[in-house]
């Protein structure tokens, strides 16, 4: 459905300006009316939500990237200390683990999830007996919380009790795999529970695109002897761009955002091996004390974001007014 | 609030008719939660159940101090006050207190002379900004002791040691028994005061004070400093196997025998107790690691939000009063293991390492606690240095040195 909208208005941008000039308005051009006022009733009632956002947003973003230059404590205090407390953010081993913690988990999360999720999307789209049955088994995950979905991976994930354990008693003595108990690894033990609960929401997605293609390009394929693996990836991928859109904006959301996963099958153990930034700056403004440094956590994260997303902003949508 | 109030009183006037109108319910949040604590802190909502007309509604927030600290700073910040909390004293509520957001007891402690009855006096000291008194301790904790299994040392056919060197050098025949040595939670806050007792017993007092008192960055890079580092190394190694995660998980490996020794503070001793164990008989205790008895006074205090109606503030201040009444500190300490904060009361009943503490605060051998010389912000980012210090090994003593300096060094 998405892919059609789109892709119409994508080819013929001007018939529906031109349509709109042809309105009622033109039998009675002396009194066309100020721009301001057209469609007054909808711009009063949107009002409060553009107040909102601009006050919620727009504000408190500000507020908080200039509270970040200030050396505030437990509460907000306007001192000015400039840039001492990005350079005490830098200089912190437990920020730089967090960093690095989270572009693993991003640059793994992202991939895979697309993968994993276009691929189930793919084989589901066989007309296979029982579609229903494993659409809802594979996306049921999705209706889990992240803190239940992180306790129970810490338990499958527990050496004493868990998988391992189940390996062992099966006669494979030397197996080991304990991922929440490793340092180097405990990361990579995350981004599995975060993959089973989130891949099923972007299998979902993927099919719904899938269905949306029509069955004359497979036709059409087919009469051109074209194999099925090309067809998906050179002709069916590119078709889907606005639904592989839609799933990078809600992995990419997922990605900042991790923090409860963590929270409840390491809490950022052992030792501070898989801390990542949400958990940061939560930490410092509330455990810590400190509102200036945990400001500017969030500032950098915000920082993070917007360095991917304006290049992306400006390809997506600058390249089509050019267009 | 007032409508809340008003709603129970209504109830509570339904169900008795004879319940005087302006009794009230106070909230106090505590993170006591473990099977000891739960049982003394039983004992002064009992005691100002009977003793008073008001009700104790508890609001215990499981997890620890760090979980719990927050969530009450916030709801204090928030507009939504209990009527009375749990910190430990010192610099915690320090800026809730500059904000005027605590209930000032200096009324009360002048009309009952606290400064004559809390001892030593530097509790009270703790509990006073600008000369007002803002809280009221309750107890005294002291992090300087080691928690030994007289089982686990039988078990390994070893005796029971009387000092940290005859610990580490009886480690490996608890290790060849398959027994753990030292075990250790993964917390945070426990690898932090891990470490603070062990830099007390191999690095003394004098080294503490100049580090955490005078925030002296040279004593911190000192050879003595990178001995206790060593030590602490060495500590990290004997607790290699130990995974759980809550003290009082690694406080039951001690008492089932399944670790030789725990390195943390006397409140573990209330577990002991629930298990039914007895003091020289299935455990010992070695305040100050067994090489410096020294034990710091810091512990709990109550502080009591200011909430705007004059029948809260009223019963605020009457459990304030109860909870350093003579019955309560007596009653309360025994079941959590702790030591009175007044001198002139009887523990006829304390044990043989409560009396331990008693003498060693009575010989006057006590050092601050770490939460009262150092803030929230300092405080955690030594936790931070340290529970990765202890679970990662590749995590050097040298380099650990130095990021520990760097942080005395941007302390206030």
């Amino acid at each position: 459905m998405a892919v059609d909208a789109s892709g119409a208005s994508g080819d013929v941008p001007t018939v529906g300006q031109g349509a709109r000039s042809n309105g009622p308005e033109n039998r009675a051009p002396a009194k066309r009316p100020f721009q301001l006022f057209r469609n007054l009733n909808a711009k009063i009632a949107s009002i409060p939500m553009v107040a909102t956002a601009l006050f919620v947003f727009v504000g408190c973003t500000l507020w908080t990237v200039v509270y970040s230059f200030t050396g505030s404590r437990m509460l907000p205090r306007f001192n000015f200390v400039g840039l001492d407390q990005y350079e005490r953010l830098w200089s912190t081993r437990r920020w730089l683990v967090s960093i690095e913690n989270l572009a693993i988990y991003g640059v793994c999360s992202l991939v895979f999830s697309l993968v994993i999720g276009f691929t189930l999307a793919a084989l589901l789209d066989q007309k296979i007996r029982f579609e229903n049955t494993f659409r809802t088994i594979i996306l049921y995950p999705f209706a889990l919380s992240f803190i239940v979905t992180g306790l129970v991976w810490q338990w499958i994930l527990n050496p004493e009790f868990g998988l391992q354990r189940t390996v062992r008693s099966w006669g494979f003595e030397s197996f080991t795999f304990d991922p929440l108990f490793t340092p180097s690894i405990v990361i990579y033990g995350i981004l599995i529970a975060a993959l089973w609960q989130g891949t099923g929401l972007i299998m979902v997605l993927m099919l719904a695109g899938l269905r949306g293609i029509d069955s004359s390009i497979w036709a059409a394929a087919r009469v051109d002897g074209i194999p099925k693996w090309k067809t998906y990836v050179f002709i069916i991928i590119p078709m889907m761009r606005p639904v592989f859109v839609t799933a990078l904006v809600l992995i990419a959301a997922g990605i900042i955002k991790v923090y409860d996963l963590v929270v409840a099958q390491t809490n950022g153990g052992p030792g501070i091996a898989s801390e990542v930034p949400a958990k940061y700056v939560i930490e410092t403004m509330f455990r810590a004390q400190n509102l200036g440094q945990g400001f500017a956590a969030s500032t950098m994260m915000l920082v993070t974001v917007l360095i991917i997303l304006i290049p992306w902003a400006y390809l997506e949508f600058g390249g089509k007014k050019r267009g | 609030m007032n409508i809340k109030t008003s709603l129970m009183a209504a109830t509570m006037l339904g169900f008795a008719a004879a319940a005087p109108a302006n009794a009230v319910d106070l909230e106090v949040t505590h993170w006591w939660t473990s099977g000891g604590e739960a049982a003394a802190v039983a004992e002064i909502a009992n005691a100002f159940n009977e003793q008073t007309e008001h009700s104790w509604v508890d609001g215990a927030i499981a997890g620890s101090g760090g979980t719990a600290r927050p969530i009450v700073i916030s709801r204090i910040l928030g507009g939504d006050p209990m009527a009375a909390t749990q910190f430990n004293h010192g610099r915690q509520a320090e800026e809730l207190v500059e904000a005027g957001l605590m209930l000032d007891l200096t009324e009360l402690a002048e009309a009952e002379g606290w400064r004559d009855i809390v001892h030593p006096v530097s509790l009270l000291d703790s509990c006073t900004v600008d000369g007002r008194v803002y809280c009221v301790p309750i107890n005294i904790h002291s992090w300087q002791w080691i928690w030994l299994s007289h089982a686990a040392y039988e078990a390994a056919g070893v005796d029971v040691p009387s000092n940290w060197d005859e610990f580490v050098s009886a480690a490996p025949a608890l290790e060849a028994a398959d027994i753990i040595p030292l075990a250790m939670g993964q917390q945070p806050w426990q690898s932090n005061g891990a470490f603070g007792v062990i830099q007390i017993a191999i690095g003394g007092q004098d080294l503490w004070n100049s580090i955490n008192i005078d925030k002296d960055a040279d004593a911190a890079r000192s050879e003595q400093m990178a001995a206790v580092f060593q030590a602490a190394a060495n500590a990290r190694a004997l607790s290699a196997r130990s995974t759980v995660q809550d003290w009082n998980q690694a406080t039951a490996l001690v008492i089932n025998g399944q670790a030789g020794g725990q390195i943390m503070g006397d409140w573990a001793q209330g577990e002991f107790q629930v298990a039914g164990q007895t003091a020289g008989e299935d455990y010992s205790c070695l305040p100050g690691l067994g090489v410096n008895e020294v034990i710091s006074t810091g512990g709990d205090a109550f502080y009591f939000p200011v909430i705007d109606d004059p029948d809260v503030r009223e019963a605020q201040l009457e459990l304030a009063s109860l909870m350093l009444s003579r019955e309560v500190q007596v009653a309360f300490n025994l079941k959590k293991g702790s030591l009175p904060v007044r001198g002139d009361v009887d523990l006829e009943a304390a044990n043989d390492c409560m009396r331990k503490g008693l003498a060693i605060l009575e010989a006057g051998n006590i050092m601050l606690s770490g939460d009262q010389v150092l803030d929230a912000d300092t405080q955690t980012q030594l936790e931070d240095l340290f529970v990765e210090f202890w679970n990662d090994t590749s995590y050097s003593p040298e380099e650990a040195q130095e990021r520990y300096a760097q942080i005395i060094e941007q302390a206030r």
